[in-house]
């Protein structure tokens, strides 16, 4: 993953609460073994509807519980590979935030009120070391974990990070593997 | 300090800060191609074969097709094919089309008993919150994330808060499992749980059998939980009893399990109070489970709503399903049933939906489908009649599989078409490209089917 330092330019806006991963992703391009080329299919249903309209920027705009449903990483895959960088909204799905941060693809949480005030502006700045989004409206800080933002920002490879701590495992294996539940190859 | 269950099974599998040990990793064939291939860029092994097991279910037919190469379907079988390939190279077992021990994941694991109390469970599917019912901590992952099990068999996680909810009272005559969790979620809200891990207690949580109990953990993720949990007593006991991978030495493991459960006094982050006596036969009207009513309520107003967030997404949620603010719930007439899905595809759930069948016949107007969640399910069924029953009312009686659960395989919604459905969402375009589902309870789902609209159960017969 290529790291994320600072996001800039204009915002696509979809203001609509509990957009679900079936709605990024319909289910019929989950059937596809690779991981790349899903931007064509993103809301493959309301963009041929033409229910909305979505330009690709770098930062998406979008409501509450963004993300909601189905643990598809075929969701930000498809925002990702669509151009969108960031994804700003009041609050996210678990998985689907958690997905984001194993890509590169910025999940950030604003409140309500700074949402529509950088919805207004049209253009943004999110800076991932200073945790600041800036528009014209004013400059607004976000949470975010720190080790999500230490992999953020040096683009490090989760698994990579994890098995530098493979001797921990390895003690942590060594004692009552036996009792943590069944051999599912002896079935 | 007295701990939560959740508090517990997290202690017992910290490797290091934020690092979790995983159990058992459930895989299927949708998230994890990519997975495998990001094993094989970095020439990376896979840790533990040995506590990794694979099935095939979203993808699979469920016309009776016995081998992946024979799915009609080219990118289907491309992706059972896939990761039959895969388990073969990496040394996971596999219970794919053709094996009779196939079925959706969340169905299989607990029917084979590796699903056991104390465990850590994951599965790159959100429904993986099923297995939470017997005492698990059980989540869904991203396929970063199934990459990272195979890998190291830990995953990077923050520890989410806590949750429980206390259903007092006992659940009344034809109320079921599904309408407890669905008036849970109408009532927490599609985003209620997010964030916590949620133990589900009280009298009417300790009276349920224990597929009642996976109904409702399934449903965690539909309120956003992380995942659902319900504290291992003798009902889990007896499950786990006697099945392929029961501990050998069963009452040391029992006499384990026993230390798990809520400790008086523990305190959690949020707690929630439900009369569980006072919840009705639940039908859902919108696009979200959480947009839900009693069958003997009507399809609610949005203009009577308060917030003008909730009033636009109700009016875009009734027109797409169709209804008219005021309608009675039981004046909607499905055209579609579907009795399946790892919320509602277990014996028991076929049981009851068959007693409601039983000798009647599906409405002209209704073209009607069972499931089962497995194949161990679908013989089960079969030795006790119940596809006679299902087949005399006019059910179609068909394989094991997720099915139009999702729509990924052929048995899909046509656009508008109305269905009754046992499964666990009902967003837009689910179950077919503008299908419209109604989440109910087996039961509820079998009598829509027979009067070819939905009836109140409890003063149907």
């Amino acid at each position: 993953m290529r790291p994320i330092d600072v996001i800039e330019g204009k915002v696509s806006v979809l203001d609509r609460a509990d957009v679900d991963t079936d709605q990024i992703i319909p289910k019929q391009f989950l059937k596809r073994v690779e991981r790349t080329g899903f931007g064509e299919f993103l809301f493959y249903d309301w963009i041929r509807d033409g229910e909305i309209e979505l330009e690709s920027n770098p930062i998406l705009l979008a409501g509450r519980n963004f993300g909601c449903g189905s643990s598809r990483e075929h969701a930000p895959w498809a925002l990702e590979d669509f151009g969108f960088e960031a994804v700003v909204a009041p609050s996210f799905g678990d998985i689907f935030y958690s997905n984001c941060t194993k890509i590169g693809l910025l999940p950030v949480l604003l409140d309500e009120e700074h949402w529509r005030a950088v919805a207004e502006a049209g253009e943004a700045r999110i800076d991932v070391d200073d945790q600041t989004v800036t528009c014209a409206g004013g400059v607004f800080e976000f949470e975010v974990e720190p080790d999500v933002k230490h992999r953020l920002l040096n683009g490090l490879d989760d698994i990579g990070i994890t098995l530098e701590n493979a001797a921990a495992i390895d003690s942590f294996e060594s004692s009552g593997d036996g009792e943590r539940g069944p051999v599912t190859t002896a079935l | 300090m007295p701990q939560t269950m959740f508090d517990k099974i997290w202690e017992a599998h910290e490797v290091s800060a934020g690092l979790i040990y995983i159990d058992l990793h459930l895989v299927h064939e949708v998230t994890s191609p990519q997975a495998f291939d990001g094993l094989r860029l970095a020439g990376r092994p896979l840790r533990r074969p040995d506590r990794t097991l694979a099935t095939a279910d979203h993808n699979v037919p469920t016309d009776g097709t016995k081998a992946a190469a024979l799915i009609a379907d080219q990118l289907s079988r491309v992706q059972v094919e896939t990761l039959e390939r895969n388990c073969e190279e990496f040394g996971i077992p596999i219970y794919s089309l053709g094996s009779d021990r196939q079925g959706i994941v969340h169905v299989i694991g607990p029917e084979l008993g590796v699903t056991q109390p104390g465990m850590t469970i994951v599965c790159g599917d959100s429904h993986t919150s099923t297995h939470g019912a017997f005492g698990a901590l059980a989540f869904g992952i991203g396929t970063s994330e199934v990459e990272h099990v195979l890998a190291t068999q830990c995953l990077v996680q923050k520890k989410p808060k806590t949750m429980r909810i206390l259903y007092g009272g006992e659940l009344g005559a034809g109320v079921t499992p599904k309408d407890l969790i669905l008036a849970t979620i109408g009532r927490l809200g599609t985003g209620g749980m997010v964030g916590h891990a949620v133990e589900y207690a009280g009298p009417a949580i300790e009276s349920l059998s224990m597929p009642g109990r996976m109904t409702v953990c399934n449903m965690t993720i539909e309120a956003g939980g992380r995942a659902g949990m319900i504290a291992p007593d003798q009902t889990t006991f007896e499950w786990v009893r006697g099945r392929a991978a029961a501990p050998a030495d069963f009452d040391a493991a029992v006499a384990r399990w026993r230390a798990l459960p809520t400790e008086p006094g523990a305190s959690f982050d949020a707690e929630v109070e439900i009369d569980a006596a006072g919840i009705s036969p639940m039908v859902t009207w919108g696009t979200t489970p959480g947009m839900v009513v009693e069958v003997t309520d009507s399809v609610p107003d949005p203009a009577a709503m308060e917030s003008p967030a909730d009033r636009e997404s109700a009016e875009r949620a009734l027109t797409y399903m169709g209804l008219e603010a005021g309608t009675p719930m039981i004046e909607v007439r499905p055209e579609r049933v579907f009795i399946g899905s790892c919320t509602n595809s277990r014996i028991e759930d076929l049981r009851e939906a068959a007693a409601v069948v039983d000798g009647r016949t599906v409405a002209g107007s209704v073209r009607g489908m069972v499931v089962p969640g497995s194949q161990q399910v679908k013989a089960t069924a079969e030795e006790e009649g119940l596809h006679d029953v299902f087949r005399s009312a006019g059910f179609e009686w068909r394989e094991a599989g997720c099915s139009m659960c999702l729509g990924m395989n052929p048995d899909i919604l046509m656009e508008g078409e109305r269905c009754a459905s046992t499964s666990n969402r009902n967003f837009e375009g689910r179950q077919g490209k503008g299908g419209r589902t109604h989440l109910v309870s087996p039961k509820m789902a079998a009598a829509a089917a027979i009067e070819g609209h939905f009836v109140d159960i409890r003063d149907w017969s």
